[in-house]
């Protein structure tokens, strides 16, 4: 009965998605049709909220006579991950992009504010026909609500590496992101379609790409802290297609973020702006279908279920068709933008944009191209970290170069010298890094670049704050005090961006590792410490067995305690490593608990990761996330100044 | 030392003596693709498989076999697929030359953006600008 009902719910919400698109894309002249398609959309997002309840009842329930749950669900296993397998799934996850692109549609009806009444209820329209998009595809080819005859009598259960707090976590924020970028989109058809994009609509668009950017970078964080302690080899990034398919539009939305400040300010790059918000949902789409339909790990998979496959093309087809057919026909007609200096802010940011969208551009091209050189006869081939390494790293190098320089030049024509003169000190703090690192490490170029530019980008962040502080009055803790959010929220997210770059650079070009074979009561000497397998137990958790291992590791600090586990879930054929990190200021001794050794008399294999400064990757992506959060703040804030 | 080496040659791989020889192992074991499992480096996964390949990629290099050397013995043995790395022939000049191409593409966007004529409008005074 539940599923029957969230499945009704879900049609219903499909077609008044359906009414919303065509009322409000007719509305341009008409208050009431407007406030209609505003209030539909409202209960689109009620009706889908409904459906999604049911969906969760069901998981809960434990309810195998719905397909979804039987084959993703399974009675032992604990309430939490009941609940976040609901959308742990193909057809749940689904549910919820629909869920959250209503929310958003709904959401974004609500306040109109000062915005142009046909570019706003166009854009509820457009946002209307995407939900119902998405919908329909939910709907007819990967329905949540679908009935297994006969049911089984246990489910299958949640892949076990799954079973994990940031699996609660990490789709939903990724999703949140993805979606996010639904809304810029609505914002770029509604203005082509009405031929107008001016700073309000950029000021409308902002905190959307915002909001999209924010939860994309918390999304990867989380998934890339999820990677590094749960898959137990100590990988954060791996340019894997899945994480590629994330990492194209958080470059994307960036690059928005910025763009669509220079339209706001400046009513420049306006048809820029728009084209970045096509792309950007674009390749959102593309992340999460090609994902979820597993087209993008391997050719084959498309065979599995070409429906899906074939249908996922068709809606990215029509989304992309109609938003670049616009924009081909109709941003001629819009206002040409004025110039601006060589060196200027709008200069700066257009390189920054050229940065990021060229950086988009390679990440896209190195993700299809093994599907394109399969299709097209050439066999199977590989393209991984070597490729992206070599192409993405350069270029973030050259656009983080630029960047601190900036926010320190103003609008239209800039004073290169003065910005020089005062980003001084971190450009010789970024040398001395520079050839400290080459002197230290034997001549190794790449790491010591980085590690120049991470400073660079710290040093630069702290000359601009620094700047802003001086050109206040009173004493500095008071100047420091009234600094416009916007300005912290800047320098947060650019020194993020610094300490991020100088937590990877340090882990991937500094790491240790070793292999070891420990009996208990056996210690190995490992990164300036005595590593020691105390004893190794077995352990019994809500749904699996672990074998636990207990150590004992000595340094000039101290004695510490820390365990590593191997689960077998019962549900699953392989084990799942649970490691054991021990944290401390200069970074991570990572432990991973191995098979005992055959032959061996007792003795387990071990590995032992030393990751040094890994925790700057994690710190310095909250930093930028924060920054983005204090941006929205400020952006809310002067919204509620300036009625 | 019997143990020892029944462990060597059972599970993990050795560790190689010279630290130089393995640093290089390790760095080539993160670009050499497990053969069975879904898109992981012989370095990361658990599976037999894996096991086998990197006690291969230890025996050449301690053999003395350059990087290059044991990258073709690989693609010999498994196919293209196995490399991370693309190879550099016919079927990916383009994937490539594809980095170089859209870098050309994005210099000559921003040169037509900053073509344009400079706007004689308002100037913005710095606080304004950072609002």
């Amino acid at each position: 009965m539940i599923a029957e009902v969230g499945a009704f719910a879900a049609v219903l919400a499909l077609m008044l998605s359906l009414a919303q698109g065509v009322i409000g894309l007719a509305a341009s002249r008409r208050d009431s049709r407007a406030d209609a398609a505003a209030a539909i959309a409202q209960s689109t997002a009620v009706l889908i909220l409904i459906a999604f309840a049911c969906l969760i009842t069901l998981f809960v329930r434990s309810d195998f006579t719905v397909a979804a749950v039987a084959a993703n669900s399974h009675v032992d296993k604990p309430l939490i991950y009941k609940i976040a397998g609901a959308w742990g799934n193909h057809e749940g996850s689904m549910l919820l992009w629909c869920l959250v692109s209503a929310l958003f549609g709904a959401i974004y009806a609500s306040a109109r504010g000062k915005q142009n009444l046909g570019l706003w209820s166009r854009t509820v329209g457009v946002q209307g026909l995407v939900t119902a998009g998405v919908l329909i595809y939910t709907l007819f080819l990967s329905n949540p609500f679908a009935r297994l005859d006969p049911a089984p009598m246990q489910g299958s259960g949640l892949n076990p590496l799954l079973q994990d707090p940031a699996l609660a976590a990490h789709p939903p924020m990724l999703y949140l992101g993805y979606v996010g970028m639904s809304i810029p989109f609505s914002l770029a058809v509604a203005a082509l379609i009405e031929g107008k994009a001016d700073q309000a609509w950029a000021r409308a668009l902002r905190p959307w790409t915002l909001l999209a950017w924010l939860c994309l970078t918390i999304g990867i964080a989380i998934g890339s802290y999820w990677a590094y302690y749960e898959l137990g080899w100590g990988g954060w990034w791996f340019w894997d297609p899945v994480e590629n398919a994330s990492f194209m539009p958080w470059l994307v939305a960036a690059a928005l973020v910025h763009s669509a400040i220079v339209t706001e300010r400046r009513g420049s790059l306006a048809s820029w702006t728009i084209l970045l918000s096509i792309m950007g949902f674009g390749l959102a789409l593309l992340g999460t279908f090609l994902v979820r339909s597993g087209v993008l790990t391997s050719v084959h998979a498309f065979a599995v279920d070409p429906q899906r496959g074939i249908a996922v093309l068709v809606l990215l087809g029509v989304a992309m068709g109609v938003g670049f057919g616009l924009y081909a026909w109709r941003a001629p007609r819009l206002a040409q933008p004025s110039g601006f200096a060589a060196i200027s802010r709008e200069s700066m940011l257009v390189w920054n944009n050229f940065g990021l969208a060229v950086a988009a551009g390679v990440v896209l091209i190195g993700t299809i191209y093994p599907l394109i050189v399969e299709a097209a006869g050439g066999g199977l081939i590989s393209v991984g970290p070597p490729f992206f390494n070599a192409t993405v790293a350069p270029l973030l190098v050259a656009l983080f170069l630029l960047l601190p320089l900036g926010p320190m030049l103003t609008w239209r024509v800039g004073d290169a010298r003065a910005a020089f003169i005062r980003l001084a000190p971190a450009a010789a703090l970024a040398l001395l890094t520079l050839i400290v690192a080459l002197v230290s490490t034997g001549w190794r170029a790449a790491p010591a670049i980085g590690l120049a530019v991470g400073v660079w980008l710290v040093g630069g962040g702290l000359v601009y704050l620094w700047a802003r502080v001086q050109r206040g009055e009173g004493a500095a803790m008071a100047k420091l005090a009234v600094l416009p959010l916007a300005v912290w929220s800047m320098s947060l997210a650019h020194i993020g961006a610094g300490v991020l770059t100088i937590g990877a650079i340090a882990e991937t070009g500094f790491r240790t590792e070793q292999a070891a074979a420990l009996e208990p009561g056996e210690g190995v000497a490992f990164a300036g410490r005595r590593v020691t397998l105390l004893e190794v137990g077995e352990r019994d958790g809500p749904n699996y067995t672990a074998t636990r291992a207990n150590f004992r590791v000595d340094s000039a600090g101290g004695a510490q305690a820390v365990s590593a586990e191997r689960r077998m879930y019962h549900t699953a054929p392989s084990p799942t490593t649970e490691v054991g990190i021990l944290s401390s200021f200069d970074g991570d001794l990572y432990i991973a608990l191995g098979e005992p050794v055959r032959n061996g008399g007792g003795a387990w294999a071990v590995r032992l990761y030393h990751n040094p400064l890994v925790h700057l990757i994690f710190i310095g992506a909250l930093m930028m996330a924060l920054g983005g959060l204090l941006s929205l703040a400020a952006l809310a804030r002067r919204k509620k100044a300036a009625p | 030392m019997s143990i020892i080496a029944a462990f060597l040659a059972a599970i993990a791989p050795a560790v190689l003596a010279d630290p130089a020889q393995e640093a290089r192992a390790q760095s080539l074991e993160r670009e050499i693709r497990c053969v069975q499992c879904e898109n992981e480096p012989i370095a990361q996964s658990t599976a037999d498989i894996a096991a086998d390949m990197r006690r291969l990629v230890r025996e050449r290099v301690a053999a003395g076999d350059s990087d290059e050397e044991i990258r073709t013995y690989f693609r010999q043995r498994y196919g293209d697929f196995v490399l991370f790395r693309p190879p550099w022939d016919a079927r990916t000049w383009a994937l490539w030359g594809a980095p170089f191409l859209l870098l050309g593409m994005g210099l000559i966007g921003v040169l037509t953006i900053r073509r344009r004529p400079t706007g004689e409008s308002e100037i913005l005074t710095p606080e304004e600008g950072d609002r």
